[in-house]
């Protein structure tokens, strides 16, 4: 699957496309498929999301997981700082990771 | 100190207000991201993997309390109640909002700080000794150059746009505490027959070819010092190459033309610009000068002796206390390195604690350290046993200065968007694996550094052990190399051969130490060893 990722223009937060918005969550994006760029450079243009860029994912049972490393920590946070991530109740986030 | 004249202040007060009104415009949809972000990258903002990053510049490593309340306001208020101290003697902050950006700024402002000069091709902050002012082997104190350089620096019209970024480090003793060779320009200040000046070395740097500075002029009298560095400038933003990033910086000039072609057209360049009147007037060097003057040593601290019956202090004392030149006094360096940690961060409520502790204990100075470290340089030796206690009850007596788990890391793909590995991490496992603190003193000094890319932001070249992340198909792998160092023994390291995984890297560095403890001679260090038997026992440890 190929999801649109980028950055909130105003809070810089991660922020993936969910087909008709955008949301701080993995779980919540979806496939954006061969339309992916075109959407990406249409949210830029209307300012709803900064530097937005296509990944490569993968559907999973818990949500897409994202192909590379990289995507995968601005998915859940830093994995040193598990406080600072998106799931900080659970210990075991950062395995999603590696 | 130095202190903003009302040109200093209404400078950055005025660049505040436009970067205000730049941050106004690209929110409102005026400006491009485009547009937008060679002015942001100007006032230190970067957008990182989780959100935008304030870089926050600390010219040559020197702040006051009343500068680092500040940094642990910006950190408490704005970001997520830390900061992190960079190789570059600076901090940045992790989770800054955009629509926020400016009114850090504004608070930043007010304590006679900023962002200008840590991003874009421009001079970039000043780098220098943290030990200014007071170790006992320097000629003079650095620091009041390094501030006229950060003058002539900011904003200067010919050098805001620099085909690539440019750092310079100035020092004034024969030990290397800055890495002085491993800049674009290092200067060494020191004196012949009575007069001050410089030795001038250029070309240095780290990234992705790194290369030892070249020594251009082994003698630059203090009153040609500015003209000279304007005619290095120069000659560099004339030739250095604007058409690949990849060999834009001074480095890459210097070996393309060779030293002596460089020297040549500076000291052409320099008989022009030394007509300019650019070298301060007396006056002006005396006024900066004076700011820098030694704090009001007490002369009765000449007999303080510490006492050493508490044998965590004692260990805390022998490990990260060294000699100050005024009797009575020592340096204080406060190690950002818990084990487990995270290298060179630091909590609001830490860095308050600093704060205090220059206040109450340090003349209200502190310096930030390329180590990522901070030092209180002149505390009276009657009170290291006050500091120390408040530093334990804080969580920053670690005495590991220069051992190897006082880990040089970036802050790697846990945040960097230019990371190819996590740096972190890996610096966390290593500091674990030798916590023991009597193993990691019998391996003495150990200067192990750690870059998860190629940038070498680490300085992983630099480390006696060094290593570098890289993206082998999708997965993080480490190369490490050996026998690097930024001291005034400057070398590069070697790559000790194929990479490893994580947990492979850490072993391979256990049976490179079980080596040097079997070879190497008595009271000799892992970085002399290694320059003593070479890279081919150490590759066999490693390899089989």
């Amino acid at each position: 699957m190929r999801l649109i990722t980028g950055n909130d223009l105003a809070t810089g937060d991660v922020v993936w496309w969910t087909g008709g918005d955008w949301s701080r969550h993995i779980e919540q994006a979806v496939d954006a498929g061969d339309r992916a760029e075109a959407i990406a450079r249409e949210e830029e243009a209307a300012r709803r999301v900064n530097v937005p860029y296509v990944i490569e994912a993968t559907a999973t049972a818990d949500g897409p997981r994202p192909a590379h490393i990289k995507d995968r920590i601005r998915a859940l946070g830093p994995t040193v700082r598990p406080d600072l991530t998106l799931k900080p109740a659970d210990p075991a986030a950062g395995s999603w990771v590696i | 100190m130095y202190r903003y004249d009302e040109y200093d202040q209404a400078i950055v007060d005025a660049r505040v207000d436009e970067f205000r009104d730049q941050v106004r415009r690209r929110l409102a949809g005026e400006i491009t991201e485009d547009q937008f972000k060679p002015l942001r990258l100007m006032n230190g903002l970067y957008l990182q993997l989780h959100a935008y990053m304030l870089r926050v510049a600390v010219p040559y490593g020197t702040l006051d309390s009343r500068q680092m309340r500040m940094l642990a306001h910006v950190a408490r208020t704005y970001d997520r109640g830390y900061g992190h101290f960079t190789t570059r003697q600076n901090i940045q902050y992790n989770w800054i909002r955009l629509d926020q950006a400016p009114d850090i700024l504004t608070e930043l402002a007010t304590v006679e700080m900023h962002a200008i000069q840590t991003s874009g091709n421009c001079i970039r902050n000043i780098s220098s000794d943290q030990y200014a002012g007071a170790a006992a082997d320097e000629v003079t104190d650095p620091r009041p150059w390094a501030e006229l350089i950060r003058q002539w620096s900011t904003f200067h019209p010919e050098f805001t746009y620099l085909p690539r970024k440019f750092k310079i480090a100035v020092i004034a003793a024969e030990e290397d505490r800055a890495a002085m060779r491993l800049h674009d320009i290092g200067i060494r200040l020191h004196e012949r027959d009575g007069v001050l000046g410089a030795a001038i070395f250029v070309g240095g740097g780290m990234g992705r070819t790194p290369m030892i500075a070249h020594e251009i002029r082994d003698f630059v009298t203090a009153d040609d010092l500015m003209s000279y560095l304007e005619a290095c400038l120069r000659v560099y933003n004339r030739y250095g190459r604007r058409d690949n990033i990849y060999k834009a910086r001074i480095k890459i000039l210097l070996h393309e033309i060779g030293p002596d072609d460089y020297r040549r057209q500076v000291e052409e360049e320099f008989a022009q610009v030394k007509a300019l009147g650019i070298d301060p007037p007396a006056a002006e060097l005396a006024r900066i000068t004076a700011m820098f003057a030694p704090p009001a040593f007490d002369a009765a601290a000449a007999g303080d002796v510490a006492d050493r019956t508490d044998p965590d202090f004692a260990v805390w004392l022998d490990q990260n206390v060294r000699a100050h030149r005024q009797p009575g006094y020592a340096i204080v360096n406060i190690s950002l390195k818990p084990v487990g940690g995270i290298p060179g961060d630091a909590s609001a409520d830490q860095i308050d604690v600093m704060a205090d502790l220059a206040q109450r204990y340090g003349f209200d100075e502190l310096r930030v350290t390329h180590a990522q470290n901070i030092v209180l340089p002149h505390v009276r030796i009657a009170d290291l046993k006050a500091v120390w206690t408040a530093l334990v009850d804080a969580g920053l007596a670690e005495a590991n200065l220069d051992l190897i788990s006082d880990i040089i890391a970036c802050p790697g793909l846990d945040y960097c968007s230019l990371a190819n590995a996590r740096s972190i991490p890996l610096a966390q496992k290593i500091g674990e694996r030798f916590a023991d603190p009597a193993r990691q003193r019998d391996l003495g000094e150990l200067k192990l550094k750690i870059s998860g890319c190629i940038n070498a932001c680490g300085h992983h070249h630099a480390g006696h052990i060094g290593i570098l992340g890289v993206d082998r198909k999708g997965t993080e792998n480490f190369q490490l190399l050996l026998g690097g160092s930024g001291a005034e023994d400057v070398s590069l390291g070697k790559i000790t051969g194929p990479g490893f995984d994580e947990d492979g890297v850490v072993d391979a560095i256990e049976r490179v130490t079980d080596k040097y403890l079997e070879v190497r001679d008595p009271g000799e260090r892992f970085v002399d060893t290694y320059r003593r038997v070479g890279m081919t026992p150490f590759k066999e440890a490693i390899y089989g």
